[in-house]
């Protein structure tokens, strides 16, 4: 009984290695088919449409930023008030200013915006590229000729790639005027010189630093989430779990990329 | 109702060669040693019951499934060894209508039509909407363009997708169940314009069906699949009165208890007991 058991959870285990395996090479797969069509697609006659990537833009930015932008607000806010409570015990609650400005440029402002991404478009993605692969749509693409990584997910990588830094700036200004609002009430300062403070404070450095780890972001949500669609098994359940899988592998991937980015940049 | 079958003689090299096909899904055997041809003009129906390996011999046909072994040659060329390039030539000459349409569901229908002469011509906007129009003026759905799939009976979208299928002029047409879900004078409707299609355009089609009543009226000949394995070849008459009891079995849609393998089935039991 003991034997079967063993063989069952190293069974499992190696069925998941080779899984986690596959899906990197996949989208590893899908990132170089993706550049192959943006810089060679033209040349083909079959180039990636710039419709296609405003068209993302919108989906996975332009209708993100209320969410970003409420979000963002209430995380610099939040920063903000722990921050004086925290430093207030040793007097030096003027330096929450510092703090919070550098926290959100190189970490929190862009973390709030990937999560959002990741959760919206994560999940919208691999939905609708499972939705795809169930209706034939995808089989359609291929027989037309059509490459469905050229069509598909080549747009929605250059849109998330461009849109990402877009949304970490909005989310970093945002969260800025959370901080810089309680800032206003808890430290009695004006929100000139608040904005004075978060100028001194932040280097290029900083703000280059939440920049270059968005770009990363956005790549990662757009082959996670695409690799997902792709490989969702047939029926409803399968979709649910493909979309359920692609939200939780985006979020953990964009927080230990973080990690990594940091341990890098900052050690 | 006069039908039209056969009303072209089907000529010349095939256009469809299929020699000594085999093939295996999730490492299970589906096709043993299928070999076909289809000619210019001709109309083959491939029919079979469920799980006869139809479908997968249809996916093989397309490129979209990859042949444990065999050759398929489309218009001569082997597709086993296609590049990308190649591949995308070949499929501008062949057009594909899926069982339930594969319209794309966020676009409307004529977008839907105009989307293969977008991606592989430099036609105007214009030119290409008069085009696609034309092909849907051809399956009767003239007018319809405006609308969205999801708003479209299922014979209209059967239709549709033959329209797309069509919009490129294709040499070779596959056509995936056809009058699957569809009530019997739409299916009928459907059968009359396949083969109105076919003489009006000279095109060679292969229909996998499972309805004899829609295969024997448009077929010229039928291969009839089972169990992954041709079992005959032929035309229609050939097919009524062939002596094999399998194919009689399915014209006459007998029901034949298979011998139980018991040895398979005790290994089924037991695969994951040591």
């Amino acid at each position: 009984m003991h034997t079967l058991a063993l063989r069952v959870f190293t069974e499992q285990l190696g069925r998941r290695v080779a899984g986690g395996v596959e899906d990197f090479g996949h989208a590893a797969m899908l990132l170089g088919e993706s550049l192959f069509w943006l810089l060679l697609g033209r040349w083909w006659h079959q180039p990636v449409r710039l419709r296609a990537i405003v068209d993302e833009m919108m989906q996975v930015g332009v209708l993100a930023i209320p969410v970003v932008s409420i979000l963002a607000f209430a995380n610099g806010a939040m920063m903000a008030m722990q921050g004086i409570y925290t430093l207030r015990q040793f007097g030096a609650e003027s330096q929450v200013v510092a703090s919070v400005a550098t926290a959100v440029t190189r970490e929190f402002g862009v973390l709030i915006a990937g999560i959002i991404v990741a959760a919206r478009s994560g999940s919208a993605i691999a939905a609708r590229i499972g939705t795809m692969q169930m209706s034939q749509e995808i089989d359609a693409l291929r027989v037309m000729g059509i490459s469905p990584v050229r069509y598909l997910v080549a747009p929605m990588l250059v849109a998330l790639t461009l849109m990402m830094p877009l949304l970490t700036v909005l989310s970093d200004s945002l969260a800025m005027v959370g901080a810089g609002l309680i800032s206003m009430i808890e430290l009695k300062i004006s929100f000139g010189t608040f904005l004075q403070q978060v100028w001194l404070a932040l280097t290029p450095g900083d703000i280059w630093q939440g920049l270059a780890k968005s770009l990363v972001f956005g790549v990662l949500i757009a082959l996670i989430a695409a690799s997902n669609g792709f490989n969702a098994s047939l029926g409803a359940e399968g979709l649910g779990r493909a979309t359920t899988r692609s939200v939780v592998l985006c979020i953990s991937a964009i927080v230990v990329a973080d990690m990594i980015f940091t341990f890098f940049l900052i050690l | 109702m006069a039908t039209m079958g056969a009303a072209i003689e089907p000529t010349g090299d095939p256009v469809v060669d299929v020699r000594n096909l085999s093939a295996t899904y999730t490492g299970r055997p589906v096709l043993e040693d299928v070999s076909l041809q289809v000619r210019q003009g001709e109309i083959m129906v491939i029919m079979g019951g469920s799980g006869s390996g139809k479908s997968t011999l249809l996916r093989c046909l397309l490129g979209l499934h990859r042949p444990r072994a065999g050759l398929v040659r489309l218009f001569g060329q082997d597709i086993g060894g296609l590049g990308t390039r190649q591949w995308a030539v070949l499929r501008k000459k062949m057009g594909v209508a899926f069982q339930g349409g594969a319209l794309f569901n966020s676009m409307s229908v004529g977008e839907n039509v105009c989307l293969p002469l977008r991606e592989h011509t430099r036609l105007d906007h214009t030119t290409m909407r008069i085009m696609s129009r034309m092909k849907l003026e051809m399956v009767n759905l003239g007018g319809f363009e405006h609308l969205m799939p999801a708003q479209l009976s299922g014979g209209m979208l059967k239709r549709a997708a033959l329209a797309r299928a069509l919009v490129m002029d294709p040499g070779l047409l596959f056509f995936d169940e056809p009058s699957a879900g569809l009530d019997t004078v739409v299916a009928a409707d459907l059968d009359e314009l396949i083969l109105r299609i076919r003489n009006a355009m000279q095109i060679s089609l292969v229909v996998v069906t499972h309805e004899l009543e829609s295969a024997f009226k448009i077929a010229d000949r039928i291969t009839v699949l089972d169990q992954g394995r041709i079992l005959m070849t032929g035309s229609v008459a050939e097919l009524r009165t062939s002596s094999i009891p399998r194919v009689q079995q399915l014209l006459t849609r007998t029901y034949e208890e298979q011998p139980l393998d018991t040895e398979a089935y005790l290994r089924r039991l037991t695969d994951i007991v040591d």
